[in-house]
């Protein structure tokens, strides 16, 4: 059995902070699982594979093209929609994974168990973003498949890239929904805030700066303006996109606006891997 | 005896509820013990703290000699069976699936699975999803989970909701094999007339504190509550039967007919009896002692219904 022990700190009675990561593979096998048995696997990988190929067709169409054009303008127009569906998805499926079993009842059981708070947290995140992962690897990677006839191995690359960047961001929003399913009394109120949620960072957030942009006339937030689209990651995932692809570079307003020092592949991974790593760690801190 | 548990001075607060009040408590290896109290007295919040599912607010718990929640409890834990009171399963999984996935989080040997689904009568079920499983066979899944892994201890709490007759029966008599292979039972139940041929000790809770522990003959004894005999007799009863009971002035006696019923102390239980074996009328006499729900009310009901019970006996 694979053991990690962390150093403990001295108190009157040191608590258990040994790791098993047996009891955290055995969670998350249960919770891939699961996704795969209810089909839900099954009909994100379809939903991703059909609005993948629609946009991936129809894309470029305000600019009087049909078809399948260039990867640069296919990656861009999947960027729009993954940006909508991708943080949509992984909030829902991750917005009761606590407060359900907590409402269920079946949380005292599992904890009854010889299974940590923290095994048990991390063991569901693992299976959920395995589950989603597998979806977005899957829907992407066959249009992407479809697509390899007109593309060459750079433009690959540049796919590739896209696909990591949306599993990046899908997996940030699990950690925000795996927070919100720690802090929610309730299935309804964590559904309700999940929503909320994706409407602020996917719809409102970006309408915000915009707004206090063009009322300041550029005075107010101008300098740290870059910094404040790092605090969404929806919005690091556009810009991780966008600043890989020279021709697409005009077509979006905000992202636009980053500066080129910030837009290296440390600054802004090292971003999404905080939006992954910060939430997930305030859910356990509340969760413990 | 060897001690299995021991609660020491343990205090647990919900906001301005005071939900457990300074218990000392200690469990023998090997005895079936059981929490009793109304609802809301404690019981689950201590279980719940023994079991490490709840800090609490003051005070130390320790099982097998290790501090609950502390470095070595996991290994503690291995052997500790829990049924949850309204034990709830994921519905899409089978009830061998479900033992097999919690049995993998115990380290309980994966093949033992299918013989706990025989044991609790479940083996012709166990590839059905749980979401067609009755309460009754929810709550024999939840029993055989509790027994994955061989625990040496197990908490049982309201174990035989659901359960038919012949289920409960059937239950009692599995405890009781448990209890010779060494197993620590712990449960909380309300259905008193149940528990007081099972258990070997008691603890009585009410409003977070343990007001008394003992056997039932133990309790009996602490609360003297009156015996209460019943006589039947050959013929109508006279006067002068009348006049020989009068003299036990301390029981209450009320006859009809061709009975007398009598609840008197224990101290007057043998002169009471010698008298009675005098008469040639008398047929039969049966004695019953307090039942747990006497000594229960006795002891903890402060209500009306209550008080009127216990003063009746």
């Amino acid at each position: 059995m694979w053991m990690i022990r962390p150093p403990v700190n001295k108190q009157l009675h040191r608590t258990d902070m040994s790791i098993e990561l047996k009891q955290i593979g055995t969670i998350a096998q249960k919770e891939f699982w699961d996704r795969i048995r209810n089909r839900w696997v099954l009909a994100v990988t379809a939903i991703f594979v059909f609005f993948a190929l629609v946009i991936a067709y129809f894309g470029a169409s305000q600019e009087g093209v049909v078809g399948f054009s260039s990867i640069e303008l296919t990656i861009a127009s999947l960027v729009s929609l993954a940006i909508y569906l991708v943080p949509l998805i992984a909030l829902i499926l991750g917005y009761d994974a606590i407060v359900g079993e907590r409402e269920r009842g079946s949380l005292d059981l599992l904890l009854a168990l010889p299974v940590t708070r923290f095994e048990l947290l991390i063991g569901k995140y693992i299976g959920l973003s395995t589950a989603l992962t597998f979806s977005i690897a899957t829907g992407f990677g066959l249009v992407g498949l479809f697509l390899s006839y007109q593309i060459d191995l750079g433009a690959l690359g540049q796919y590739a890239g896209f696909m990591l960047s949306t599993i990046l961001m899908g997996m940030a929003f699990l950690s925000l929904s795996f927070l919100i399913s720690v802090l929610a009394t309730n299935k309804t109120i964590a559904s309700g805030s999940a929503i909320a949620l994706w409407f602020f960072y996917v719809l409102i957030y970006d309408l915000i700066l915009l707004g206090v942009l063009v009322v300041t006339e550029g005075q107010l937030g101008g300098d740290f303006f870059p910094f404040l689209l790092l605090l969404n990651p929806a919005d690091i995932f556009r810009i991780l996109n966008i600043f890989s692809l020279e021709q697409v570079k005009t077509l979006y307003g905000l992202a636009t606006l980053f500066p080129e020092s910030l837009a290296n592949l440390w600054v802004l991974g090292g971003s999404m891997l905080f939006w992954i790593v910060a939430p997930l760690g305030m859910a356990y801190w509340k969760f413990r | 005896m060897k001690k299995i548990i021991e609660v020491n001075q343990v205090t647990k607060r919900y906001g301005e509820i005071l939900a457990v009040d300074n218990i000392n408590l200690s469990i023998n290896k090997g005895e079936i013990f059981s929490l009793i109290g109304h609802n809301g007295a404690g019981k689950s919040t201590l279980f719940k703290m023994m079991l490490g599912l709840l800090r609490p607010g003051s005070g130390e718990i320790r099982i097998q000699d290790k501090a609950v929640n502390g470095e070595q409890f996991r290994q503690v834990k291995r052997r500790i069976g829990y049924l949850p009171e309204n034990v709830v399963f994921y519905d899409h999984l089978s009830g061998l699936e479900t033992l097999r996935f919690l049995g993998a989080l115990k380290g309980a040997d994966p093949g033992s699975c299918g013989a706990l689904l025989d044991k609790v009568g479940l083996l012709k079920a166990a590839r059905r999803p749980v979401r067609g499983y009755s309460k009754g066979m929810r709550q024999r899944l939840g029993f055989a989970q509790a027994l994955l892994g061989e625990p040496e201890l197990l908490f049982l709490d309201e174990p035989t909701t659901g359960l038919d007759p012949a289920g409960i029966r059937e239950f009692y008599q599995f405890l009781n094999e448990l209890k010779e292979q060494g197993v620590t039972i712990i449960l909380s139940s309300h259905n008193l007339a149940q528990i007081q041929e099972q258990v070997d000790r008691i603890a009585l809770m009410k409003l977070g504190s343990i007001l008394t522990t003992g056997s039932v003959q133990e309790l009996r004894e602490q609360l003297d509550l009156p015996l209460h005999l019943q006589v039947s007799l050959h013929s109508v009863a006279e006067d002068s039967m009348r006049h020989l009971l009068a003299q036990f002035s301390d029981c209450k006696t009320r006859i009809t007919d061709k009975t007398i019923s009598i609840y008197c102390s224990r101290k007057q239980k043998m002169p009471l009896l010698a008298t009675l074996s005098t008469l040639d009328t008398v047929e039969d006499i049966s004695i019953q002692e307090p039942s747990l729900e006497d000594l229960f009310l006795g002891y903890v009901d402060d209500s009306p219904s209550g008080q009127q019970a216990t003063a009746q006996n």
